[in-house]
């Protein structure tokens, strides 16, 4: 095999290359390119920060010194355009740190001229290795050019001040990074794949080590254990990179989209620090540029506009990410004219994307929602920004394709948000593992929201049908089911007992019925060859700790396999609510359950590991307290209507939500479960209990809203009492 | 003679079958395979690999040849692209060197199934040689995909 034969030697020659440092020139070069590139992605962000805040004197230094640091490695490594475009660019900036000129858009233009040719010249050595033969001298010359440029005796001056306050950084970055190194992105990927297989390898010990007992072998599996998470977790981390490594350079982007559309705007962003694995601010880079483009050529008014609609002449876009619920949340809001329902509809149907019988039954939300169909434009004139009919389709398709999720609200004049929900990582993820008709698949956990089992022999709710289609009364409302053998055609026979996995698919839910619920595992997700590639159910291949190859269902594919339409809720564009979120309170999913004697609590749902059914009959006693066994654990019992004094009603199936906080785990014993919702809270009221953190208005009705914490201390705290401290009488 | 003409052989129902031996990574026999509802005919599955998933061909399926059942398929783990592919075949032969002007392109007469896939036949002593196009053979054959997936 002489040509495979032949890679291998040119790889490994390669990398030969690359450890020979000693030849150290490449070496710097390489690093100077690296080091410049990021300044010139910072210096275009904090120019048009300036431009909005022209008396900041701090970022006129950091820009000033920026521009030092480029223009004195340049002349050092001997690249005189880029020292000549540097230092025209630097007699400006010092005359600006000197108060001698004010910061104008023609100003900033210039400033901003510097930085493409700066970056131009940068391209042109990484590519060829020298600075090429393209003239900069157009670029010296408008940055020379202008009142104050750098002719005049004054700049020499100037520059020289700057030479001493540029002198002194160097050394202060270089402290900053002696903690730092630069690695090759391609070491990191291969020791996030080798840690993805020492997963593997763990949970196949794990298994053999099961069925031992020698206490030595045990103890190495649990440090090996121990040791493969902390490891996992370690080169995860290794991995992340500061969302604000993609939206640094959007400020930049919006001033330029926005004054070529002749509009104003100013972008504001919240969560810079988020950080995100690198492979999915790869993935989500493109995807955020086009919804910026779009809010920009589609979303915001040019100012006469927003002034006939009594708005202020510049627009907002607002970029917000924050976690929650174990996924990322990226909003885009912006405050422009939102996304007209009636045109929308008109061009949905003209394209054919939808029936007019569809069309009369789509709400507000789901017509926006359409402009994620693919073909779909509905800007009057193509432009050279976006418009082009290709766009948010690609934006949803490739947010999905890392396993996220993508909605829009759109308020007519007031403007439109879309919420991006994604996945931490894209590698390494819990998933629950089900099986049907003989066959295991995982389901990754985020999407799971609660299980449910299926007697059918002890009187449990049947299934039941609306025009053939399978429906099952959760709580009162009613959940589409989606059996899973049968969408998959697997053809094995209904068991009496089944499962039901209530799915989150974008807004709408989805109950799965399958014949079993195993275990939950961790898996490392491999993506499916290009021959299965297009079945949309999966979202990839893992394999489990017994060796053998599970599919990942794509819970997104599964529910547009079977028609269950996202439904997104009524909610304004949350321009205002984005602004609040800084804090716990933000829209978050509840547990809403009623007490006994009439009250009504809600649980944070991000502290509710599972909800399960469990028969009175099987709770125990221990050391005073009532447990229960729960997958091969001993778990605790705590009753709501003990908690809060309420008179106790005796149940054959008691409703457990099992907590899981900070390592303790307990099920809460719950009388009658209301819903689940999603719903931005406002906590008020006095505490009646130190088991509570206030009272919520949510459903338009009063809750209890439980303090997990101080639940779960009463496991760990000393046993139960016959009166419980701090708790009185309702 | 240039390496592109060994061939590593083996059996498709009594037929005789060489695919280029520069693209054969290893021949595994019959692990545990995952069935991928809703896949295309011709994909029998996944294997694990130590530790990489690979998707595995039902050849004969592929070729529209039947399956005969009795011998325990074994797996030919070949390089694509970027990627691991293995085939389902039924008993593996030798590795043989092909002189270039024994063999000519496939005859007109052949299953439509096949006649694609077959790049040429080596005229052998006394048995014939059928060359396998295996990019051809790895291709994703999209049309059963789409059909696969009953759309709603």
């Amino acid at each position: 095999m002489p040509r495979a034969w032949l890679r291998h030697a040119c790889r490994s020659q390669q990398r030969k290359l690359m450890s020979a440092t000693t030849d150290g020139m490449e070496e710097i070069v390489k690093e100077f390119l690296a080091e410049s590139a990021e300044g010139l992605d910072l210096l275009d962000r904090d120019l048009v920060e300036l431009e909005r805040d022209p008396t900041s004197r701090e970022r006129l230094a950091e820009i000033f010194r920026a521009v030092h640091t480029i223009k004195g490695s340049s002349g050092m490594l001997g690249y005189s355009k880029l020292e000549s475009v540097a230092h025209a660019g630097e007699c400006l900036l010092g005359q600006l740190r000197d108060g001698k000129l004010a910061l104008n858009p023609a100003l900033t233009s210039a400033l901003l001229a510097m930085v493409d040719a700066l970056r131009g010249l940068l391209n042109m050595i990484e590519r060829t290795g020298s600075e090429g033969s393209n003239d900069c001298s157009a670029v010296v010359q408008l940055l020379e050019d202008l009142p104050g440029g750098s002719s005049t005796p004054r700049v020499t001056v100037s520059s020289g001040v700057g030479r001493d306050v540029g002198a002194e950084n160097p050394l202060g970055e270089k402290s900053a990074a002696g903690t730092t190194i630069r690695v090759d992105v391609g070491l990191i990927d291969r020791m996030m794949d080798l840690a993805g297989e020492l997963v593997l390898a763990r949970n196949q010990t794990l298994r053999f080590t099961s069925l031992q007992t020698d206490h030595a072998i045990l103890n190495a599996a649990q440090r090996l254990k121990r040791i493969t998470t902390d490891m996992q977790e370690a080169v995860m981390k290794a991995r992340l990179q500061p969302m604000g490594s993609v939206w640094n350079q959007f400020p930049r982007l919006a001033r330029d989209l926005a004054s070529s559309g002749g509009k104003q705007i100013t972008v504001e962003m919240e969560g810079s620090e988020i950080e995100l694995d690198r492979g999915m601010i790869e993935a989500i880079k493109d995807p955020l540029t086009h919804i910026l483009r779009n809010a920009i050529d589609h979303g915001i008014e040019t100012p006469e506009q927003r002034a006939r609609a009594a708005k202020p002449a510049v627009g907002r876009l607002r970029f917000c990410a924050f976690h929650r619920e174990g996924r990322v949340h990226v909003e885009i809001s912006d405050d422009g004219a939102g996304i007209n329902p009636a045109r929308v509809r008109q061009c949905a149907l003209e394209r054919g994307l939808i029936t007019a019988e569809q069309a009369a039954g789509m709400g507000e939300q789901q017509l926006a929602n359409l402009v994620f169909a693919p073909g779909f434009s509905t800007a009057e004139k193509v432009t050279n920004v976006s418009g082009r009919g290709v766009g948010l389709d690609v934006v949803k398709i490739n947010i999905e394709k890392i396993g996220g999720i993508v909605d829009l609200q759109s308020v007519t004049g007031q403007g439109t948000t879309v919420h991006i929900r994604i996945p931490l990582t894209l590698a390494i993820l819990p998933a629950l593992i089900v099986s049907s008709a003989g066959q295991r698949f995982a389901i990754p956990q985020v999407n799971v929201v609660e299980v449910v089992r299926l007697e059918a022999t002890s009187g449990g709710m049947p299934i039941e049908q609306v025009c053939r289609a399978p429906v099952y009364r959760l709580r009162e409302r009613l959940l589409p089911l989606c059996f899973l053998d049968r969408e998959l055609h697997l053809g094995g026979k209904i068991p009496s007992d089944s499962y039901i996995a209530v799915l989150q698919a974008g807004t709408g839910r989805l109950g799965l019925v399958v014949d079993a619920v195993s275990d939950t595992e961790e898996i490392v997700v491999k993506p499916l060859g290009q021959q299965l590639r297009a079945i949309s159910c999966y979202a990839g291949a893992a394999i489990l700790g017994d060796g053998q190859v599970v599919l990942i269902l794509d819970v997104a594919g599964l529910a547009q396999r079977t028609g269950v339409v996202t439904d997104a809720r009524r909610q304004p564009p949350n321009l205002e609510v984005a602004t609040k979120s800084g804090g716990d309170w933000g829209a978050q999913s509840w547990l809403v359950f009623w007490g006994t004697a009439g009250s009504r609590f809600a649980l944070p749902l991000s502290a509710v590991a599972r909800l399960e059914e469990i028969p009175a009959e099987r709770i125990e006693r221990s050391a005073g307290r009532e447990v229960v066994q729960c997958r091969g654990e001993i778990m605790p019992l705590l009753r709501v209507s003990r908690l809060f004094h309420e008179p106790e009603q005796d149940r054959e199936l008691l409703q457990v939500a099992v907590l899981h906080e900070s390592g303790v785990t307990a099920g809460l014993v719950l009388d009658l479960i209301e819903d689940i919702v999603e719903e931005t809270v406002e906590l008020r009221g006095e505490l009646r209990s130190d088991l509570l953190q206030g009272s919520a208005v949510i459903r338009e009705r009063v809750a209890d809203v439980i303090n997990v914490k101080e639940v779960l201390a009463r496991v760990t705290g000393p046993p139960p009492a016959e009166q419980w401290p701090g708790a009185c009488k309702t | 003679m240039s390496a592109d003409c060994r061939f590593c052989t083996f059996y498709l129902d009594r037929l005789w079958f060489g695919i280029a031996a520069e693209r054969v990574q290893e021949v595994i026999s019959s692990p545990a395979i995952t069935p991928v509802p809703l896949a295309p005919r011709a994909v029998a599955g996944l294997i694990n690999l130590r530790g990489q998933i690979v998707t595995v061909i039902d050849l004969p399926r592929r070729l529209g040849i039947g399956h005969r059942g009795r011998t325990p398929p074994a797996i030919v783990v070949v390089r694509s692209e970027n990627a691991l592919v293995g085939l389902l075949v039924e008993q593996v032969d030798e590795v043989l060197e092909v002189l270039e002007n024994t063999s000519e392109a496939a005859p007109n007469n052949l299953p439509v199934e096949s006649r694609e896939l077959v790049a040429a036949v080596c005229k052998l002593p006394r048995r014939l040689l059928h060359l396998l196009d295996l990019d051809k053979a790895l291709g994703d054959d999209s049309r059963e995909v789409r059909t696969g997936k009953g759309v709603k």
